[in-house]
């Protein structure tokens, strides 16, 4: 038994976490913010020469074909620089579905040009996990997709998006198809990008049939456990810095890390945060090597970061005092997505309801 | 990666698991074990290695190689299978592997087999009324006389001093010394003259701890443990094994277990507990906190297997495992409502009312061993490297 990781995976995250400070400064994701960029290719390009974008993707495709567990050791090293990336549609929805349920065919159409970063993918998927809002839902008949989806990832630039149909359907839909119109969303979390999608008698490929309710069941598990990473990530920095700030920070002639109340409220962040890393660890994990228990440990880390990483988000924005909520400091950025990792593909109390049906302590 | 045990380890795993089962009949009820029973099954156990088993076979052990995973084998088999483990206790968990660090051979001889035994039961003479958390400004005091300690003073809240055989107990014995340098450690019976234990009924109903006094109390030089003037270390040794002990997450698991089992059989009005949205949102919380405790551990057993520092990981699992445990509780009266104020001997009661029992025992033991706020001193200066509080003049 081994619960750490190798050092194969220590060294990449390391020279991730170095690439993008010198890629993804808080400057520059400050820009991507304020310019609303839609996708930072500067940024992309220099994760794609670390072979980020094919992550997943077998090697035979041109990729590095790495684990789930990889992923979200990527997922918290972007979480943590709060980086504008296509990360989750481009490197992991798309091509985890296309290589699942994808022909021959669909598979060298798309998986190469994903892995080598030259075409990026989105991914439409919510309504069949968090459930649909104000009436969207997406049809399929014979081919063509007509309806509407919300919140989808990474779509505006994409070159093929992963659709999810009311009845559990899994199409690959061309960017630029007929039929499609996008509507950007605009997000409190500025540093990625959701759209709204109409559909018009779209055109658009059908992705296996025979295996798709276990299809999306993986897909929602792997998006949960990497949102997870995301958030642990985010989590550790806003930590970092709420510490960082207490002992430089002077009032009473004494640094505010010498007060009690200080010091116990850091404590208390890094002790929820903490046992976090093993369940984002294992559940990472389980998505490849523990089948049985990947739905159950996505579904709990998941939630259980949502709700510690707004602890820790307001928290360790008070421990800066007023300076916490300016926009000079930035610690907004680190708020505001973990926020958003919360929401998407399911806040907590749904991912929790989930929890139960999924171990059968209750019907769906 | 890999949670996989290995072929070794798997064998051992179906080994222990057998064992469990072809010995049911001799598992001690959890509720009303006699003393016969307890200790025979003590015996069993160690015979086979589920109990004492790093312990050399000198001193009354099993006397098997350190091995992490094997341990955790055998309390994950112990948990899944929900059978009694080996006596846990002050003596068995502080005083038995503070010999084994720092004691004399005729100590270690003296001691160690029966306490592991269940023979001798000590108690710990640690707190006193001025010296709670602020343990080294300890008062009672120990001075020459020939060959014996004179002690006098007094202790408080020390569990089980009522049915203890023996003591270790912190004493001043260098009063000139600085406040940590001045304290000595030492062991003796509780039946020496000059002691008097008076129990201290808790909220529980139980007296689950005492005061004891000295007068005069009369104990050999050679019931010294490490030197004169280093019983702040060796108690330090200790601690270190309580708090492993208070924080353990396979309690936490078996516990939540329990709690999903009457869940899913309780019913309200004819609705089962577990279809109930509000408390089933609560238990799947929990759910998660004692996941990541779990796994915590499992991440623990892989630094210690490669030597390496645990950081954070360790400094967080008193603070947190007691206070899952006490969440735990409190969610399983919630779940009985009124039958969760039931106690004693009432009818109705569930588990004879054990979840009540925790809910206020488990508070304690939030409290006791260095409490939630020392726990979050340390994590914030160990654990984060933040300042010190400053001193103040009198301290
Ligand atoms: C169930 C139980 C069993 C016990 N068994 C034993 C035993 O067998 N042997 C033994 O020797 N002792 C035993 N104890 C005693 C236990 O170790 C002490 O209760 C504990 O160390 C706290 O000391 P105190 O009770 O004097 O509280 P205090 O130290 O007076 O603390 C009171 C409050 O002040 C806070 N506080 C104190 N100092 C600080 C600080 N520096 N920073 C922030 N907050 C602070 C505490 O957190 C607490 O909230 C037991 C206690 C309990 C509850």
């Amino acid at each position: 038994m081994d619960f750490a990781l190798s050092q194969d995976q220590k060294l990449m995250q390391a020279s991730l976490a170095g690439t993008l400070d010198r890629a993804c400064p808080l400057e520059r994701v400050r820009a991507f913010a304020e310019n609303r960029e839609v996708v930072a290719t500067d940024v992309w390009t220099a994760l794609t020469d670390l072979g980020v974008p094919g992550l997943l993707i077998p090697e035979e495709h041109g990729g590095l074909g790495l684990a789930v567990l990889d992923a979200a050791l990527v997922a918290e090293t972007l979480g943590a620089h709060v980086a504008p990336t296509p990360f989750l549609g481009s490197a992991v929805l798309a091509p985890l579905a296309i290589l699942a349920a994808g022909t021959a065919q669909q598979q060298s159409r798309w998986l190469p040009a994903l892995a080598a970063g030259e075409i990026l993918a989105g991914a439409a998927i919510a309504e069949g996990i968090s459930g649909a809002r104000d009436g969207a839902g997406v049809r399929a008949e014979a081919g063509r997709l007509t309806g509407k989806a919300l919140f989808a990832f990474d779509a505006e630039q994409a070159g093929v998006i992963l659709v999810a149909d009311t009845d559990g359907g899994l199409w690959l839909v061309a960017g630029d198809a007929p039929g499609l119109a996008l509507t950007p969303l605009t997000n409190i979390d500025l540093t990625r990008r959701l759209s709204e999608l109409r559909f018009d008698a779209t055109p658009a490929d059908a992705l296996a049939q025979g295996d798709i309710p276990p299809l999306l069941t993986r897909l929602r598990d792997v998006a949960w456990t990497l949102l997870a990473a995301d958030m642990l990530g985010a989590s550790e920095v806003m930590i970092a810095k709420a510490v960082a700030y207490a002992k430089e920070r002077r009032q009473f002639g004494r640094v505010i890390g010498s007060f009690q109340a200080v010091k116990h409220l850091c404590a208390e962040m890094a002790a929820e945060l903490e046992p976090c890393r093993a369940l984002v660890w294992y559940a990472a994990y389980a998505q490849d090597a523990a089948p049985a228990e990947a739905s159950l440990t996505a579904a709990h880390a998941k939630a259980h970061l949502s709700e510690v990483s707004r602890f820790v988000a307001r928290t360790a924005t008070e421990v800066h005092g007023g300076m916490g909520i300016t926009d000079l400091l930035g610690l907004h950025y680190w708020f505001k997505r973990v926020g958003a990792d919360r929401q998407w593909l399911g806040g907590p109390e749904r991912v929790r309801h989930l929890a139960a049906v999924i171990q059968g302590l209750v019907a769906a | 990666m890999d949670l996989a045990y290995g072929p070794e380890y798997q064998a051992f795993e179906a080994e222990v698991s057998a064992f469990l089962e072809a010995n049911r009949d001799r598992w001690p009820p959890a509720v009303g074990a006699t003393r016969e029973q307890v200790l025979a099954w003590q015996k069993t156990l160690i015979a086979n290695g589920y109990a004492a088993r790093t312990i050399p076979k000198a001193y009354g052990g099993y006397g098997a190689e350190v091995d992490i995973l094997k341990s955790r084998i055998i309390a994950e088999a112990f948990t899944r299978a929900a059978a009694p483990g080996g006596l846990a206790g002050q003596g068995i968990n502080m005083l038995v592997p503070t010999l084994l660090d720092v004691g004399t051979e005729e100590q270690k001889q003296r001691w160690i087999a029966s306490t592991l035994a269940g023979e001798t039961v000590w108690c710990q003479g640690y707190s006193e009324p001025g010296a709670g958390s602020d343990l080294a400004s300890l008062r009672t005091h120990a001075v020459e006389d020939g060959d014996d300690f004179l002690i006098n003073g007094q202790k408080i809240w020390t569990s089980t001093a009522k049915q203890a055989d023996m003591i270790f107990c912190l004493v001043r014995t260098e009063p000139a010394a600085p406040k940590h340098a001045g304290i000595s450690y030492l062991i003796f019976s509780m039946s020496t003259p000059g002691i008097e234990v008076r129990p201290l009924k808790t909220m529980t109903g139980a007296a689950e701890f005492n005061e004891v006094f000295f007068t005069d109390v009369r104990v050999p030089r050679s019931q010294i443990v490490g030197g004169r003037g280093e019983g702040w270390r060796v108690a330090n040794t200790t601690l270190k094994h309580e708090r492993g002990m208070l924080g353990d997450p396979n309690a936490a698991e078996s516990r939540l277990a329990a709690i999903i089992a009457m869940m899913r059989a309780e019913t309200v009005g004819g609705e089962r507990l577990i279809d109930n949205p509000v408390l089933r949102d609560r238990l799947m919380q929990l759910q998660a906190r004692v996941l990541a405790m779990k796994f915590n551990g499992l991440r623990l057993i892989t630094s210690q297997l490669a030597d390496e520092s645990p950081g954070l990981a360790a400094l967080i699992v008193k603070l947190q495992g007691c206070e899952i445990n006490h969440q735990l509780a409190a969610m399983a009266i919630d779940v009985l409502g009124e039958l969760g104020v039931l106690y004693e001997d009432s009818p109705h009661l569930r588990d004879h009312g054990v979840w009540q029992h925790r809910y206020m025992f488990d508070l304690g033991l939030i409290i006791g061993g260095g409490t939630a706020q020392i726990q979050k001193n340390i994590i914030s200066e160990r654990g984060l490297g933040m300042p010190r509080e400053p001193k103040t003049v009198e301290g």
